[in-house]
């Protein structure tokens, strides 16, 4: 080849690459336009009060999502926390493999005691977004936090980065693997498997832009926290009655 | 879903103590995500005791200026290795060329590294090498010379003009290449460093650290390397030179030192909410690894040594061996500084209410002796360069019979 050729060969390289990468930007742009002229912005809330520990919303999640059965690997999962007369909180995960030691302790010695339900929190400024190096993770239009498993390389950054603990390594397709508030159903009108099957109504979901949303309701009456506020994530999950113990 | 796994989870879930969040319990990030930094750390601090010589012109070390540059090279093919083994999806990894995620400070690696591997070290390690390459294409049989002539790039030009090129080149990427090093290592730093979410972790210092350790870590295997070679070769060591090493790589712990007390003593002296976690991290899981290793072998002990061989006018013999035992222990001390980081970082729940604990395998793609073949590798690569690429002697130019030099 002589120079001319080379140099020939290079810039029509170089420009089918440039351009193979314009299209494919412009077609994610495309493909996010249709969902966001509806203009929702999903959102969750807890009230910790109504929690009764049942576990429902676990297995639910478990069925619906494909989630591995052992318990090691959850989307979302319910935390109980025992507070003792001397100070101390005991807590585990209820229905996981017991680690904590909650059962252990006398029921004289217990000041009161209350369940957590935990979730991915659907950041609005997520660290897992932020940290994966192929964008397989991403945020929807709607805010909910999606995982391409057909783009994701499994380098488990994005693990690492979420302060909530709410990701982990799926055992069999090895990519990365969280909750997706149900975005096959949310997206379709429908509820999340978990606020669904409560019994009580612990979780409410909603478009937090809707005023009359559940979501937004529940907002109105009570006063809502979120958790790891420091850390300037702004979860899309609102805990009612929540403890300062718990993180 | 394979019963090993499950076994072995079951295994950590009643190592474990407190309360974790329930995916928390598997450590993520193994034993070959410690062999990258501690690899990436090498290439760094080696070749930034090789820019000792073309950019601060210390004459002192220049006998081993060439195997500095080859043993960086070296362990910079090998660095990415245990990173794409480790990935779930390794047949995946082009899309960090491809579709790079710009916030990402891992998606930066590619470019990172083929900037360093292509702009500065194979630069210069080719621009150093082509008055011999050239050479030996003459001097040498095929397929041996056919070999050269590819390495050279089919240059065949060594008048004195061409060589005063090579060497004007040779500062300019030297002085690009010092940057660059501390880019490469102190963005690997970055990446844990830049992590909220882990209080181990999150430190502004943590790409500083980095980069003095890997400094440290550099500049001991460059003189281990050398004091094992240079006997090999029957020749002498020159004591000039080790002496010189030597006292760069005190100075080098010291800061390290430094750096290291300044955030140990800055996390102490603020109390964060984590620090109770952090407190009960190294007293129960990190005694050996951080306090043993790290502090007291691989820190107190070299600069000890340091110390009495600059008090001390000692024999030659008795300082070979003092600098040697020094730099292995120095070696010892590094690669448990980045087992604490990496697997320390990943033993506490972000809950700050229990430790997990790190079951090592012996086989599989992330056991231990998948990591010792990996730390094994470079030195065998090593060798290749330095059979191909001798860094001592240099070939002469050969009067033939026409007359001409070859």
């Amino acid at each position: 080849m002589n120079r001319r050729g080379f140099l020939h060969s290079f810039w029509s390289y170089l420009l089918s690459f440039v351009g193979a990468r314009w299209v494919m930007r412009a077609e994610r742009a495309t493909a996010s336009v249709a969902p966001e002229e509806n203009g929702k912005l999903f959102g969750m809330g807890i009230q910790v009060d109504k929690c009764i520990g049942c576990g429902l919303c676990m297995q639910a999640c478990k069925s619906e999502n494909d989630v591995p059965a052992e318990p090691f690997y959850f989307r979302t999962w319910v935390e109980q926390y025992v507070v003792k007369k001397d100070g101390e909180v005991a807590v585990n995960s209820i229905g996981t493999y017991r680690i904590g030691s909650p059962e252990d302790v006398s029921e004289k010695d217990v000041l009161r005691s209350y369940f957590v339900p935990k979730l991915c929190n659907q950041c609005e400024n997520p660290p897992c977004v932020q940290v994966c190096p192929v964008r397989a993770t991403f945020k929807t239009s709607e805010g909910v936090i999606l995982v391409d498993d057909t783009r994701c390389i499994g380098c488990r950054y994005c693990i690492q980065a979420c302060p909530y603990g709410a990701r982990y390594l799926h055992p069999v397709k090895h990519t990365a693997d969280k909750c997706t508030f149900c975005y096959h159903r949310t997206s379709r009108g429908l509820l999340p498997a978990c606020v669904e099957v409560c019994p009580t109504q612990a979780r409410v979901f909603g478009d937090v832009h809707r005023m009359a949303s559940p979501l937004n309701r529940l907002k109105r009456m009570s006063k809502v926290h979120v958790l790891k506020d420091h850390l300037n994530t702004e979860p899309k999950v609102f805990y009612t009655n929540l403890d300062g113990g718990v993180r | 879903m394979n019963p090993e796994a499950l076994h072995r989870l079951s295994e950590v879930a009643d190592a474990a103590t407190g309360y974790l969040y329930p995916n928390e319990l598997d450590v993520q990030w193994s034993i070959l995500i410690v062999l990258y930094p501690y690899l990436t750390g090498l290439v760094a601090g080696a070749f930034i005791l090789a820019s000792l010589v073309k950019v601060f012109n210390v004459k002192e070390v220049a006998p081993t200026y060439r195997l500095a540059l080859l043993t960086a090279l070296a362990f910079l093919l090998i660095a990415p290795l245990p990173l794409q083994m480790h990935l779930g999806h390794p047949e995946r990894a082009f899309w960090i060329f491809l579709a790079p995620n710009p916030t990402s400070a891992m998606a930066m690696f590619g470019f990172v590294y083929a900037w360093y591997l292509m702009a500065v070290l194979l630069l210069e390690v080719w621009f150093v090498y082509r008055r011999d390459l050239v050479l030996y294409a003459r001097q040498t049989r095929w397929p041996l010379s056919w070999v050269y002539a590819v390495l050279s790039l089919f240059s065949r030009d060594i008048s004195p003009k061409a060589l005063e090129f090579d060497r004007k080149a040779i500062k300019v990427i030297t002085i690009i290449g010092i940057p660059s090093a501390f880019l490469l290592h102190g963005y690997v730093g970055f990446i844990f460093g830049s992590i909220k979410a882990n209080p181990w972790w999150s430190s502004v210092l943590m790409p500083i650290v980095f980069l003095f350790s890997a400094i440290v870590s550099g500049i001991a295997l460059v003189i281990l390397i050398y004091m094992i070679s240079t006997p090999l070769r029957g020749q002498q060591i020159d004591m000039k030179c080790l002496d010189t090493m030597c006292s760069y790589l005190f100075y080098a712990v010291i800061v390290d030192f430094s750096l290291e007390c300044l955030d140990f003593i800055h996390r102490l002296y603020e109390s964060e909410e984590s620090i109770n976690i952090l407190s009960r991290l190294v007293l129960d899981k990190l005694v050996i690894s951080l306090v043993v290793m790290q502090l007291l072998l691989g820190m107190a002990v070299p600069f000890l040594l340091f110390v009495i061989i600059k008090l001390f006018n000692l024999a030659e013999e008795l300082r070979k061996l003092l600098y040697f035992v020094a730099a292995i222990l120095i070696q010892v001390g590094i690669f448990s500084t980045r087992w604490n980081v990496v697997i320390g970082g990943q033993l506490f729940s972000k809950s700050f209410r229990g430790l997990t604990e790190y079951k090592i395998e012996l086989l599989g793609i992330e056991g231990l002796l998948t990591a010792i073949a990996l730390l094994i590798l470079p030195f065998i690569v090593l060798t290749v360069l330095i059979r191909l690429l001798p860094p001592w002697d240099s070939p002469t130019e050969r009067p033939t019979a026409t007359g001409v030099a070859t």
